[in-house]
This record gives structure tokens, C-alpha cells and sequence, in this order.
């Protein structure tokens, strides 16, 4: 019961946007796509909702290819934000709704619930084009959910909204998530990402560098940053072996390493050199390994 | 099916629903009326002011003038004539003052000379009638100095019989022809209207639905291929609905009229007799042509990316129509013409040209057959062709805007 993606390949003429791409989404799972602008994200969303055929590989949920027959259970969040801007809110959350096979008095329950979970409760009888685009935002959110679909796909749903109601979509999207449904989603913040997910990917022209539970890939990324702070001049210890970079802070330093051990090492000789007032064996953020793993292609 | 009605009730009932489609409705429901109503607005506006029609005329033989206002009253006009009592030049001046329309100066040597004056020489004047009406006396100051009794003049004067047969058996009777050519143009006209419209309707909406991006999510829950043919069909109906109220519109306003209409100009155009089987073959031709370029509309619609460039996309589209209309208008006077019976038969011209030959010629069944098969073959083609454009053009979004992006779209759309 979970969502595969075998090897799948898609080429537009002879550009390549998705290079044989392999994953499995674990159901009840929230995998985030990372990825700069024409990583080919949108591509990959289009190929799991069969808007697109993969030149080779397959998709496949709960064993089956996607097709339109199984409609209901899935909800879309384009990255291309669309509603009719002349229908009324609750008019448009419905009739969408309705494709997905959700009946009338359903969906108009539902659409209430959700207007009003978001605080617009009034915007019902609004037309689309009356709405703020942070307001409009939220309505493409309830359209995408509406239905129930277990297997949700979200591209770049943070985009374009301020912080209050960034908390307020995600707050709705890990609800969600606790009842039960599959969500990909894709964004370039990637503190959403860390945030919200259990699994992830970085796309770099259409081919996933770097895969897996985020615990994993971070531990595995094997750079660490020791922040030490001393009341001492601490340059003498960037020749230590082992350290990749050294920066100053204004309070002592931070020291890239390779392996753990090089931390005690520098824990020692940091002690000897004055008082020691904070020491931190910190983790690295997915921006930085973005940047690592992305930014050498650009280089 | 369910989605398909769900779409269906919505491109039906939002379209009808503006603003746009009611008045246009309204408006030419009002039209109608008005229409079928003129000649009592007319006898109105007439019966208000009514208008003495005088003729000055500058003549130095009173005789003259007493022929004159016989003739012209023979002639059922009227046209009072009065002896001028003024020179030429003040004459002159009253026309430019408008004070008098015009005036007519006879003088008589060898044969009769008139001139007549108006403030314009093109003007739709009495010209015509007057000068008929001089040669009329002409003749009869001719036939007496001849020394012709009444008779001989009138024999002189009989008009030739002169009729039309046609040995061709599909041609209809001169009277048969005159009497359809009115119903026939009318719907042809109604016919040209709708597959302007209503596919202009479409392209218009599947580019709106594209450039607000809600396309997308469209197609990632229905089909693309039954969202286009639901939107067809919900557009079609509305087309048929429209046209209903038109043509009970129609029927009212001419049966509630007051004056006696199926005589007078109407019969002329040829609604006293109506056939059955031409309303129907106008049904069915509506429906054909609205359908064989409401196909192709939505597959051009679905090209472009902001509705600013449905016009130019629809060009070619349009060009085909008015050569279709084109041909069945000029077609309408010689309908066993060589060029509208092979036009006929071509799948983007049959719904106006076909028709027009079912209205004007008794044709065996088999042609409309023929070319409605070939049509309807068409119409599958373009289906089936149009819906692959439409799967892929949906997705596309660029400032591309020609036909070459058919081949990109069938691409993008493509399996492989």
C-alpha cells in the first residue's frame, strides 16, 4: 500500500527532465521534493498523476497504475495556482469536488468546514478574483483535500504566504496526514521540508542526488559543524587535522569536520587555550547540504 | 458518465447564467418583434405627419400638367402635381433652402422635353416615377399624332409571356424556388451564425480555463478528452436552446403581428409554405456544423495560453467559414452551380452549402446522406485527433501561439 516510482525517465525531445527516477513513499508517509527551479519536480508530480506518460519506468499506488478511475482518491495542488476567477468560492469548491466524485451535500458540508477552519468562513459567497492571493491560496489548499484523497500531492503549497498562515497550512497538512493520507509535496524552503517530513529528495536535473529519511541523509552527508566558544583567539586551531573550513564568530569559532573524533580533539585543545563557554557538535541543515550536493553542478 | 454530466451542467448552466448570453438573447428576441412588427410602426409614424408629396412643375401648356397628375395617379403614386409660379432661379433657390424637394420643367417642340431637379442626382427621389410617367404621355402624344386608336396602343404595349421551365428534375419551379429561397437564406443565416459563435464560445472558455491555471486540476480529475466533449455537448445544448427561443420567437412575432403577414413580403420570402423536412435537415446541419468546428475550436483553444491569442489562433477557422458562407450565399441564386455541388461535399463547407442545395433542389436522399456520412466521419477524426492536441496543449503554457504547436502538443500528450 504505497506509493512506487520505478525508474521512470522523461524526455521532452532531447531534453531529459526526469532521469530514471526511483522512490517509495511509504503510505501515511509526508515526503518532501527539494529542488531548484527546473530540478524537474512538477514533471515527476505530473507522471505520478498520469497527466503525463513516462518515457520508461512505471508508477504505481496501492499496486495499481494511476488512472482517472482512481480520481477520488487523489488530490492536486498545482504549482500554477488556478480557480475560476468569476465562480464563487463555495460554487467552485464544490463543482471541483464533484469531479473527484464527492457528492453535492458532502462537499458543501465540508467546504464550510474547512472555510471556516481557516478563518474565512465569509469568503463562501466571494467570487475567487475578490480574494487576496494569500486567501486564494487557501482555497486551492480546501480543493485539493476536499475530497479526502489519500494520496495528496502538494507542489510548492507554502509559496506566497505570509508566516501566520504558512502555520496555519501546515498545521491543517500534518492533520491531515494523522488521518491517514500520503503526502508529496515539493518546495525550495527547506525548512518546510525539515520541518514536515519524514523522507526526502533532492532533484538535480531530473535525477534524485540525494534520497532518504532526513535523519539518515544528514548523518550520512558526514560534515559537522563544531561551534566552539572561547574566550581565546582560535585560528591556531584551523591547521588541526580533519577540518574542512573554519570560520570566526564573534564569540570563538565554527569548524567544519569530516569525522566525529576530530570533535573531541578540538574540544581538547580548545580547552587548553582559554575558558570554554559553549561547545556544540551541531548537525547539518538540508541548506547546506542542498547547497553541498547542488550547488558543486552549478559551480 | 457522472463527471461528464457534471461538467456538462456546469459549462450549460454558468454560460447561461452571464449576463452576456441573456441580453444578447433578450436583444434579439426584441429584434424579432420589432422586425415583424415595422410596417405597423411604420403606418404609425405615417398616420402622424402625413406627408404631402408635391411636384412643381414649370410648364407653359396647361395640358400637359392634367396628363401628368392622370398618369402618375395611374401609376398609384402620390405625387400631387402643382404648376410652378415662380422663375427657374427661385426654384432653384427653394430646393437649396429645402423649402421644396424638387421640380419639373416641360416644354414641348418636336417631342417632349423634361428636366428634372432634386438637391442630389443620386437621391432616391421620384425621379423613376416621374419619368415613367412623362414617357407615358410621350407615348400617347405619339400614338395620337399617329393616328392610332386605343386598342393598337395597347397592343403595341402588351407585354410578352415569358416563363421559366427547367427540364432538370431536382430543380424546383420558378415559383417553388422564390418561395424557398427566403427560408433557405434565413437559415443559412441562423447556420452561419451558430458555428461562429457557439465554437468561439468554446475556444473562449478552454483558453480561460487555461490562462486561470484551473485546467490543471481539471484534467488531473476528469479525462481531458471527456472534459472536451462534455464542454462541447454543454455548449451545443445551450446553442440549441438559444435558437429554440429565437425560433419561437420568431413564429410569436410573426403570429401576433397583427397584420396579415404569411401574405405580403413574407410570402415572398417563403414562409407561407414551409416544408417539414427543411426545418429538419437545418436541425441536423446546425448540429453537424456546430459540432465539426466546436471540435476544433476547443483544439485550437487549447493551444494558447492566455485568451489575449484565441483570435489569432481562430483565424484560420474563421477564414473557413466565410468561404463556406461565401459559397452558400452566392450559391443561393445558382444552386446547380458546379462549385456549390462540389463544395458540397467538403466536410468544413457541407453544413451551409449542403443544406442550401437541400433547401433550393429536390436531391436525391443519398447526396445530404453522402455528405452528412463524410461529415460525420470528419467530426470523428477531428475528435479523435483534436482530443490528443487538447491532452497535450493543456499542459502547455508559453507565448507560442501558432499552429505549429499542434505537433508539440501531440508530442507533450503522447504515450511514449
Amino acid at each position: 500500500m504505497t506509493l512506487h516510482v520505478e525508474h521512470v525517465t522523461k524526455k521532452f525531445g532531447d531534453f531529459t527532465a526526469v532521469d530514471n527516477l526511483s522512490l517509495i513513499i511509504q503510505e501515511g508517509g509526508m515526503h518532501g521534493f527539494l529542488g531548484a527551479n527546473g530540478a524537474g519536480k512538477t514533471t515527476t508530480f505530473r507522471m505520478i498523476l498520469g497527466l503525463l506518460d513516462p518515457t520508461e519506468g512505471s508508477v504505481w499506488w496501492k499496486g495499481k497504475p494511476i488512472t482517472y478511475a482512481s480520481s477520488p482518491e487523489i488530490g492536486y495542488l498545482p504549482e500554477e495556482r488556478g480557480l475560476y476567477p468569476k465562480m464563487k468560492v463555495e460554487e467552485q469548491l464544490v463543482y471541483l469536488a464533484q469531479l473527484r466524485k464527492m457528492s453535492k451535500g458532502d462537499a458543501k458540508r465540508e467546504a464550510t468546514a474547512w472555510l471556516k477552519r481557516f478563518e474565512v468562513p465569509h469568503y463562501g459567497q466571494k467570487k475567487v478574483e475578490e480574494l487576496s492571493k494569500g486567501n486564494q491560496q487557501k482555497i486551492q489548499l480546501i480543493a485539493a483535500l476536499l475530497h479526502k484523497p489519500s494520496l495528496l500531492i502538494l507542489d510548492e503549497p507554502f509559496s506566497g504566504l505570509d508566516p501566520v498562515n504558512v502555520e496555519m497550512l501546515k498545521k491543517a497538512i500534518l492533520d491531515f496526514q494523522k488521518q491517514g493520507a500520503t503526502i508529496v509535496f515539493s518546495s525550495h524552503r527547506m525548512d518546510h521540508v525539515e520541518e514536515l517530513c519524514d523522507d526526502m529528495s533532492i532533484l538535480d536535473r531530473g535525477k534524485v542526488v540525494v534520497g532518504g529519511p532526513i535523519k539518515k541523509v544528514k548523518r550520512s552527508f558526514g560534515k559537522q559543524k563544531v561551534r566552539l566558544n572561547v574566550d581565546a583567539d582560535l585560528s591556531s586551531l584551523s591547521g588541526v587535522a580533519g577540518v574542512d573550513n573554519f570560520t570566526k564568530t564573534k564569540e570563538g569559532a565554527i569548524f567544519q569536520i569530516t569525522d566525529e573524533r576530530v570533535a573531541q580533539t578540538l574540544l581538547a585543545k580548545a580547552m587548553k587555550l582559554g575558558t570554554l563557554r559553549h561547545f556544540a557538535v551541531e548537525e547539518p541543515s538540508l541548506e547546506e547540504i542542498f547547497i553541498a550536493k547542488v550547488g558543486k553542478y552549478h559551480a | 458518465m457522472h463527471s461528464f454530466w457534471i461538467i456538462f451542467k456546469q459549462a450549460f448552466l454558468t454560460k447561461a447564467k452571464t449576463k452576456s448570453f441573456i441580453i444578447t438573447t433578450v436583444i434579439v428576441v426584441a429584434a424579432f418583434f420589432l422586425l415583424a412588427n415595422i410596417s405597423n410602426i411604420v403606418a404609425i409614424f405615417d398616420g402622424e405627419e402625413p406627408e404631402e408629396n408635391v411636384l412643381y412643375v414649370l410648364s407653359e401648356e396647361t395640358e400637359l400638367l392634367e396628363n401628368l397628375q392622370v398618369q402618375l395617379a395611374l401609376m398609384e403614386t402620390d405625387i400631387k402635381v402643382v404648376p410652378a409660379h415662380l422663375t427657374e432661379t427661385e426654384l432653384q433657390e427653394s430646393i437649396t433652402e429645402g423649402t421644396i424637394d424638387d421640380y419639373l420643367v416641360l416644354t414641348r417642340n418636336e417631342q417632349l422635353i423634361a428636366r428634372y431637379v432634386s438637391e442630389s442626382a443620386n437621391e432616391l427621389g421620384s425621379g423613376n416615377e416621374i419619368e415613367n410617367a412623362v414617357q407615358a404621355i410621350h407615348t400617347a402624344i405619339t400614338a395620337e399624332s399617329l393616328g392610332l386608336d386605343a386598342r393598337q396602343v395597347d397592343q403595341l404595349f402588351m407585354l410578352v409571356e415569358f416563363e421559366r421551365q427547367a427540364v432538370s428534375e431536382s430543380s424546383k419551379s420558378q415559383e417553388e424556388l422564390s418561395q424557398a429561397r427566403g427560408l433557405v437564406y434565413v437559415l443559412i443565416m441562423l447556420i452561419y451564425v451558430a458555428v461562429i459563435y457557439y465554437p468561439n464560445m468554446i475556444a473562449m472558455e478552454v483558453a480561460t480555463e487555461k490562462s486561470s491555471r484551473v485546467m490543471e486540476i481539471l484534467i488531473s480529475s476528469v479525462s481531458p478528452v471527456k472534459h472536451m466533449f462534455a464542454k462541447i455537448a454543454g455548449i451545443g445544448c445551450l446553442g440549441i436552446l438559444q435558437m429554440l427561443i429565437f425560433g419561437t420567437a420568431g413564429y410569436l412575432a410573426i403570429k401576433t403581428a397583427g397584420t396579415d403577414l404569411t401574405e405580403g413580403i413574407f410570402s415572398v420570402m417563403g414562409f407561407s409554405e414551409v416544408k417539414i423536412s427543411t426545418f429538419l435537415f437545418a436541425v441536423l446541419f446546425f448540429l453537424l456544423g456546430y459540432f465539426l468546428y466546436a471540435v476544433l475550436a476547443a483544439l485550437l483553444g487549447s493551444l494558447v495560453s492566455r485568451t489575449e491569442d484565441v483570435q489569432q489562433l481562430m483565424l484560420p477557422m474563421m477564414i473557413l467559414i466565410i468561404i463556406a458562407s461565401l459559397i452558400a450565399f452566392s450559391g443561393i441564386t445558382v444552386p446547380e452551380a458546379n462549385y456549390v455541388t462540389v463544395s458540397s461535399f467538403i466536410p468544413f463547407f457541407a453544413p451551409l452549402v449542403m443544406f442550401l442545395r437541400v433547401g433550393m433542389l429536390d436531391l436525391p436522399l443519398w447526396e445530404p446522406l453522402l455528405s452528412i456520412a463524410i461529415m460525420l466521419v470528419t467530426i470523428g477524426v477531428l475528435g479523435w485527433f483534436g482530443a490528443r492536441v487538447y491532452r497535450g496543449g493543456v499542459l502547455m503554457y508559453g507565448s507560442s501561439q501558432s499552429l505549429k504547436d499542434i505537433r508539440k502538443a501531440i508530442r507533450l500528450g503522447n504515450k511514449k
